[in-house]
C-alpha cells in the first residue's frame, strides 16, 4: 500500500549572494498517516540537511508552519500526504512575509509590528479589578463570543491569502481586523468605537478590503473574517455619520 | 564580540518566561526574552484543558479554598514536593487569575440555574447559584477534591498566553527571536549571562545581564513519543548542568499524560475525562473502575497511565501498526458539548485521525507529557548555587510538583510562579549591580565558538540525527512509565556510548548561518547529558514516587527516600553526573506522608510521620475548637510571600448567605 511520492521545494537561501531561487524535487515512501511534518523532517534527516522550515506544536495549534501546499496556504503539520491522490506535492514558503530561507518565513516579526501598530492588546478600565477580590462578572455569552474570535493562531494564512495585502503592504489583513474585532466586542476594553475607526477606518483597514475573502476561505481555524469585516465596515461608517 | 547588556534576562518566551519580564519591566528594570520562535508560538499554547485556581464559584467548587488545593497538589505529588512552595502557590493561584482577567482572558463564565454535565458515565443537573452567574467556571480534573478547573473551552494556554504576550507588548518587552542560548556565563558562584546564537544569521552574542532566568520548558524531547513540541528539548536544564556548579533537581520525576493519540502522539486534553468522557479496552470495557473504584478515570495522570499499561499488558488493548492502544470515548458528552468546550479535541481527531469524536472513540495510550524535574531553585526561584540564576516553569524544578504534576497546575505554575519568581527577580536585580567581566564573557564566547568550528570544520562522522533517534529509543524503551534496575542499566550503558560517539558528530551541510544540521548538532550532545541525568536518577532511586515507577522497588519508601535527587555535570570529560540527595524535613510539613487516596496504599512510612502527625494534632487542639484556618496554617508551616501577595483571597462563598447545597454524585476522596 505505500507509494512513492514526489515533493517539489522552493529552495533559496537569501544570505547566500550566490544562490538563486528554485524548485528540487525530492521522493520518499509514504508511510500510514504521514503528515506534510513528518515527511519533510525525513527529507531532512535522510537527503537534505540544510532544508529549511519551521514546526513548533506540530498539532495545527501554535501557527508556526504555514505554508502554500499545491497552490494554498495552510498549516502543514496537520496535512496528511494522503490527501494528494497522484502523489505529487509542492511546498512554496507563505508569500506575504520575509523570506528566511527555503519555506522558512518571519511571520513573527509581522505580528509583532501589527500587535504595536494596531495596539491589540486588552486597554483596561479605570476600574480595574483588584486581583485579592471576587472577579468582576461577565455574561458567559460575551466570553464564549470573545474566545471564539480569539482563537487565530496568527499562522499568517489570511495575510498571504488576501490580494489587497499583495497590493497594498500598508493595509492590516484579516488577522489585523480579527484583533480589533475582539477588542471592540470586550466590554472589558476602554476603547471607544472613535479609537477604533482612528486604527482601521481607512484604506488600511476596513475600507481597503476588496471582498475577495481569500482570508475566509483559507483560515485554518475557521474564523468568521467575512462576517467580522462586515460588522466592523458597519460600525466605522456608523462612527462617522 | 558582540555583546549586549540588560538588567533582567529570560531564555524563552513562554508563559513562565513572559511573566517574569512583566514583573521585572514593572519595577523599571531594562528586561529583555530570548526565545527560539515568535513568544505566541511556544509550547504553553498548546496547553488546553485549563489551570487550577481555588475560586469556589460553580456549585461543585464551592468550599474550595487554598488548603485543599494545597492537599490535592501535595498528594498529586507523593509527598515529594516542596510543600513551602506548593502553599505560595495554592495562595496565589485565584489572584493571577484575576489579574489575567484585566489582561484580556475571556475565562468561561457560569450560568446560573440548572446545567446538565456528565459525571460518572450519567448524567446529572447541577443549579448554579444566581450569585454566580457570570463568574469563572471551573471544571473537573484528576486528582483533585473539587471542581478546580478554570478554562476558556479547551484553549486555555493559547488565551493565556496571547494575553500574558499581549502584555509585554504594551510594556514593549523587547523578544529578541530565534536566538539559541547555548551556554551560560559564569564564575563558579554568579551567573553573568548567556552566550546565544542567532538561528538565522549564526552569529553569536554575549547577552550580560544582572539576572538570567531559564523559562525554556520541559525536557519531553529526550523521549522519542511525547506531546510536547519540537522545541521542547532540555536545553534549558543543560545550561544549568553543563556549568558543573548549578544543579538539576529530580530529573527522574517524567509525566506520562494517560490520552495522547496513536500514532501522533498529540495530546488530547484531561478535560475529555474531566467532563465525563471514560476509558474503554478493545472489548469497549469500562477498565478503570476495576482498577481505581473511588477515582476511576479521574486518579492522578502517574496512576492511570500505570493502569493503562497495566491493562494493555494484560491483552487488553487494541492492536495499531503502531503496537496497541486504548480507547477514549467522549461521545456520551454530546455533539454540542465537544464543539464548544472540546472544540480543539474535535479538530486534532478530525485533521490528525479522521474520525469524528462525537460519534466514534478516540485511539490514545500513555505518552510523554511533562518534566517535573528541572534546574533546581529555592523558594524564591534562584538556583542555590549560582546566584542570579533563576528558573521558572516547567524548566524548574521549584519544586510544587514533586513526583507527579496534577493536571491543570503546569499553567497555573507558570504564571503563579512568574508572579511570584518575578518580584525576586527584580528584587535581585536592584540589589546587585551588573559586572562586565568581558575576559570571562569571551572564554565563553570563545568555548562556543570553538565547539562550532569543530563541527563544521572537523572531520567527524557521526549523523547528529541518528544520534538523537537512538537516545530517543533508548529513553522509550527503558526509561518509561514502568523502570527496572536491568533496564536502566543498559540505559545508562547506551546513553554513555552514545555521547563518547557525540564527540565525533560531523556535518554534510557547512554553512555557519541558517542550518539546521548545526542545530541540531549542537543541541543533541545537550540533550544526551540531559537524557544521562534522568536515566541515572531514575537507576539510583530504589523506591516507587509518582510517575517514577520502579517494576522491582514498587513501594514508596519514605524511610530512605523522602528526599529530592539532586545532579550536577563534573566536567566536559564526564560521562555521567553525580548524584546527591535534599532531605525533605517530615517535622516541618504541614501534611505528614500518607495515602494519596488512590493508586498502591504501600508506603514504607518514614520514622517522624507518626511523631509529626502527633504534634500536628497537638498544635491544631491548642488552637481550640474550630480554629480560623489561617492561624492554623500559619501555626503548623509558616511559609513568605512577597507583601503585595499576602491578601487572602475573596470567594462567593464569602459574600454569600446561605452556600448552595451539593448536589448528588459529589466527588469524595
Amino acid at each position: 500500500m505505500s507509494r512513492k511520492i514526489t515533493f517539489n521545494i522552493f529552495r533559496y537561501d537569501p544570505q547566500d549572494s550566490q544562490d538563486k531561487p528554485k524548485m528540487e524535487r525530492y521522493e520518499l515512501t509514504e508511510t500510514d498517516g504521514m503528515t506534510v511534518f513528518i515527511a519533510l523532517n525525513q527529507l531532512r534527516e535522510q537527503q537534505d540537511t540544510s532544508l529549511q522550515f519551521d514546526f513548533v506544536c506540530r498539532a495545527g495549534i501554535c501557527g508556526s508552519c504555514a505554508m502554500v501546499i499545491n497552490g494554498f496556504p495552510t498549516l502543514a503539520c496537520r496535512t496528511l500526504t494522503a490527501n494528494y491522490p497522484d502523489g505529487e506535492i509542492t511546498l512554496m514558503p507563505l508569500p506575504g512575509f520575509e523570506l528566511i530561507g527555503d519555506l522558512s518565513v518571519n511571520t513573527g516579526k509581522f505580528m509583532r509590528e501589527l500587535a504595536e501598530r494596531l495596539k491589540l492588546w486588552l486597554h483596561p478600565k479605570p476600574d480595574d479589578q483588584d486581583m485579592h477580590r471576587l472577579e468582576n462578572p461577565m455574561a458567559p455569552e460575551e466570553a464564549a463570543r470573545i474566545y471564539e474570535l480569539e482563537r487565530c493562531v496568527e499562522c499568517g494564512v489570511c495575510v498571504s491569502a488576501c490580494a489587497t495585502k499583495q497590493m497594498r503592504d500598508t493595509f492590516v489583513g484579516a488577522v489585523g481586523m480579527m484583533k480589533i474585532a475582539r477588542f471592540e466586542m470586550d466590554s472589558r476594553d476602554n476603547r471607544s468605537a472613535d479609537d477604533f475607526y482612528h486604527v482601521i477606518g481607512n484604506q488600511d483597514g476596513v475600507f481597503g478590503c476588496m471582498t475577495l475573502l481569500g482570508c475566509q476561505d483559507n483560515c485554518p481555524k475557521d474564523l468568521p473574517h467575512m462576517q467580522q469585516i462586515a460588522y466592523l465596515r458597519r460600525k466605522m461608517a456608523s462612527t462617522i455619520l | 564580540m558582540k555583546l549586549i547588556y540588560t538588567d533582567s534576562l529570560i531564555i524563552g518566551a513562554g508563559l513562565a518566561g513572559l511573566r517574569v519580564a512583566i514583573a521585572t519591566k514593572e519595577r523599571g528594570l531594562d528586561t529583555l526574552v530570548l526565545s527560539l520562535i515568535p513568544a505566541k508560538r511556544s509550547h504553553s499554547a498548546a496547553a488546553q484543558g485549563g489551570m487550577q485556581a481555588s475560586l469556589g464559584n460553580t456549585v461543585k467548587g464551592m468550599g474550595d479554598n487554598e488548603d485543599i488545593h494545597f492537599q490535592d497538589t501535595v498528594k498529586g505529588s507523593d509527598w515529594g514536593c516542596d510543600q513551602d512552595v506548593a502553599r505560595m502557590f495554592a495562595h496565589c493561584a485565584p489572584k493571577a487569575i484575576r489579574e489575567l482577567t484585566n489582561w484580556g482572558v475571556p475565562w468561561s463564565r457560569i450560568s446560573a440555574g440548572p446545567r446538565d454535565v456528565i459525571m460518572n458515565a450519567k448524567k446529572v443537573t447541577l443549579h448554579e447559584a444566581e450569585e454566580a452567574h457570570g463568574l469563572i467556571n471551573a471544571r473537573d480534573f484528576g486528582g483533585t477534591k473539587k471542581w478546580r478547573t478554570c478554562y476558556t473551552a479547551d484553549g486555555t494556554g493559547h488565551s493565556l498566553l496571547y494575553a500574558v504576550d499581549n502584555q509585554a507588548i504594551s510594556m514593549g518587552i523587547p523578544v529578541h527571536e530565534r536566538i539559541e542560548a547555548l551556554s551560560l556565563i559564569h564564575d563558579g558562584k554568579r551567573c553573568h549571562g548567556v552566550i546565544a546564537r542567532c538561528l538565522v544569521t549564526g552569529e553569536l552574542r554575549a547577552y550580560v545581564a544582572k539576572s538570567t532566568t531559564i523559562a525554556t520548558g520541559g525536557y519531553g524531547k529526550i523521549y522519542e513519543i511525547s506531546t510536547n513540541a519540537t522545541i521542547c528539548e532540555g536545553i534549558g536544564q543543560a545550561l544549568a548542568l553543563e556549568t558543573g556548579v548549578a544543579t538539576l533537581g529530580n530529573m527522574e520525576a517524567v509525566q506520562f499524560h494517560p490520552t495522547a493519540i496513536v500514532p501522533a502522539g498529540i495530546l488530547t486534553t484531561e478535560g475529555c475525562r474531566g467532563d465525563g468522557g471514560i476509558l474503554r479496552d478493545k472489548d469497549g470495557h469500562r477498565f478503570m473502575p476495576d482498577y481505581e473504584p473511588e477515582k476511576k478515570e479521574l486518579a492522578s495522570r502517574d496512576v492511570v497511565s500505570r493502569r493503562m499499561t497495566e491493562h494493555i499488558r494484560k491483552g487488553k488493548g487494541d492492536d495499531s501498526p503502531y503496537g496497541p492502544h486504548l480507547w477514549l470515548d467522549i461521545t456520551i458528552l454530546g455533539r454540542e458539548h465537544i464543539e464548544t468546550n472540546l472544540r480543539e479535541v474535535k479538530e486534532i481527531c478530525e485533521y490528525f485521525l479522521g474520525i469524528d469524536p462525537c460519534k466514534e472513540w478516540i485511539p490514545v495510550r500513555p505518552t510523554q507529557h511533562y518534566s517535573m524535574g528541572g534546574v533546581r531553585t529555592n523558594a524564591t526561584g534562584e538556583s542555590p548555587q549560582l546566584k542570579g540564576l533563576f528558573s521558572v516553569g516547567e524548566a524548574a524544578c521549584w519544586d510544587m510538583h514533586g513526583f507527579n504534576r496534577l493536571g491543570g497546575n503546569s499553567v497555573a505554575e507558570t504564571v503563579v510562579g512568574g508572579m511570584i519568581i518575578g518580584k525576586y527577580v527584580a528584587d535581585f536585580c536592584e540589589q546587585n549591580a551588573l559586572e562586565i567581566d568581558t575576559a570571562l564573557t569571551q572564554k565563553f564566547l570563545d568555548k562556543l565558538q570553538n565547539e562550532i568550528d569543530n563541527l563544521v570544520d572537523g572531520k567527524g562522522t557521526e549523523n547528529p540525527f541518528e544520534i538523537k533517534k537512538e537516545m530517543q529509543r533508548i529513553m522509550m524503551n527503558y526509561v518509561g512509565i514502568f523502570r527496572n534496575g536491568p533496564e536502566l542499566d543498559k540505559a545508562i550503558a547506551e546513553l554513555k556510548a552514545l555521547l563518547l560517539r557525540a564527540k565525533n558528530l560531523g556535518l554534510k551541510c557547512k554553512k555557519r548561518h541558517s542550518n539546521p544540521e548545526l542545530v541540531e548538532a549542537l543541541r543533541v550532545t545537550r540533550m544526551l547529558k540531559v537524557a544521562l541525568t534522568v536515566a541515572c536518577g531514575a537507576a539510583a532511586r530504589t523506591e516507587s514516587r509518582g510517575a517514577h515507577s520502579r517494576e522491582d522497588y514498587p513501594q514508596r519508601n519514605d524511610k530512605d527516600w523522602l528526599n529530592r535527587t539532586l545532579a550536577t555535570w563534573p566536567n566536559d570529560e564526564s560521562l555521567e553526573p553525580v548524584l546527591h540527595y535534599e532531605k525533605l524535613d517530615v517535622m516541618k510539613m504541614e501534611l505528614p506522608p500518607g495515602y494519596r487516596g488512590y493508586g498502591n496504599d504501600n508506603n514504607i512510612a518514614h520514622p517522624d510521620t507518626e511523631k509529626r502527625t502527633q504534634e500536628i494534632n497537638k498544635i491544631t487542639a491548642e488552637l481550640g475548637n474550630a480554629p480560623d484556618r489561617y492561624a492554623l496554617q500559619q501555626a503548623l508551616m509558616p511559609y513568605t510571600l512577597p507583601s503585595h501577595l499576602q491578601p487572602a483571597n475573596e470567594r462567593l462563598s464569602d459574600t454569600l448567605a446561605v452556600i448552595p447545597s451539593q448536589p448528588v454524585g459529589n466527588k469524595s476522596l
